[in-house]
């Protein structure tokens, strides 16, 4: 009877402890997929506005080597176009932030 | 014979005039936005909120001196400058943000909502002078000319 008694005890604490691993497992599984994935928001948000400044700049470029008296106003509109597609990745960024740190 | 087209600007650059013209804009408007932040998040969002608005200041004037400066050697080298720059802006700030994060006085919620909220605000202000002055050249403010010169021109029309 004590060596069921022990046996059932025995099996008990294996299960507790395999509970607590996987729970622990898992936590980390998570906080493992969470900086990854913010990583991956940070990286992809970074991707759209660097394409979208190498498009305007290109383009700005053009406008200016074809016409240099408007050279003052494209490049005042480059410059607003180039800060307003950064505004973009910063909220990514800021996305990002807020996703691993807080 | 010359080439048909340019490869580098002379001359003045808007680009720093248009980053001064957004800090001279920002500066007594810092203050409030501080202000509101300290409201919500107490002392260390009034600091967090500061910082913010440092880099995001920061960032404005490094663009535009990275694009004057390389506009004038080359318009290669400013495309370059344009895309590696914001590389180089974005690692700047993630490292400025990365060092004080654990700091006592950081709030990083209120870091983020003034980096997105100053930069996006300063822009859309910029861009309703800018917007204006393209539409209407001749109301783009200027400076106004000395007395001497005011009194000089009076004085010619004056019978």
């Amino acid at each position: 009877m004590s060596l069921l008694h022990q046996a059932i005890e025995l099996a008990s604490e294996a299960t507790t402890t395999a509970a607590e691993g996987a729970t622990t497992a898992a936590a980390d599984a998570k906080a493992t997929a969470g900086a990854s994935s913010a990583g991956n928001a940070y990286g992809l948000a970074a991707i759209g506005p660097g394409i979208g400044i190498g498009y305007i700049v290109g383009q700005s470029i053009s406008a200016m080597a074809r016409q240099p008296e408007s050279a003052g106003m494209v490049r005042s509109t480059m410059f607003l176009g180039i800060a307003f597609t950064e505004a973009l990745a910063l909220i990514g960024f800021v996305v990002f932030i807020l996703l691993k740190f807080v | 014979m010359g080439s048909a087209f340019v490869t580098r600007l002379e001359g003045p650059a808007p680009e720093v005039e248009l980053a001064r013209d957004m800090i001279r804009r920002a500066l007594p408007v810092a203050p409030i936005f501080v202000l509101v932040c300290a409201a919500m998040w107490s002392v260390d969002g009034a600091i967090s909120s500061g910082y913010g608005i440092g880099i995001v200041l920061g960032n404005f004037a490094l663009s535009a001196a990275m694009l004057a400066v390389t506009a004038r050697i080359s318009l290669v080298l400013m495309m370059g400058a344009a895309l590696f720059g914001f590389l180089a802006r974005l690692a700047i700030i993630f490292a400025a943000v990365l060092l004080v994060k654990d700091a006592s006085w950081m709030s990083l919620p209120a870091l983020g909502v003034t980096l997105v909220v100053t930069h996006l605000g300063l822009l859309f202000w910029e861009m309703r002078y800018v917007s204006l002055s393209l539409a209407h050249p001749g109301l783009k403010p200027r400076r106004p000319k000395p007395r001497s010169h005011q009194r000089a021109m009076k004085e010619s029309v004056a019978p």
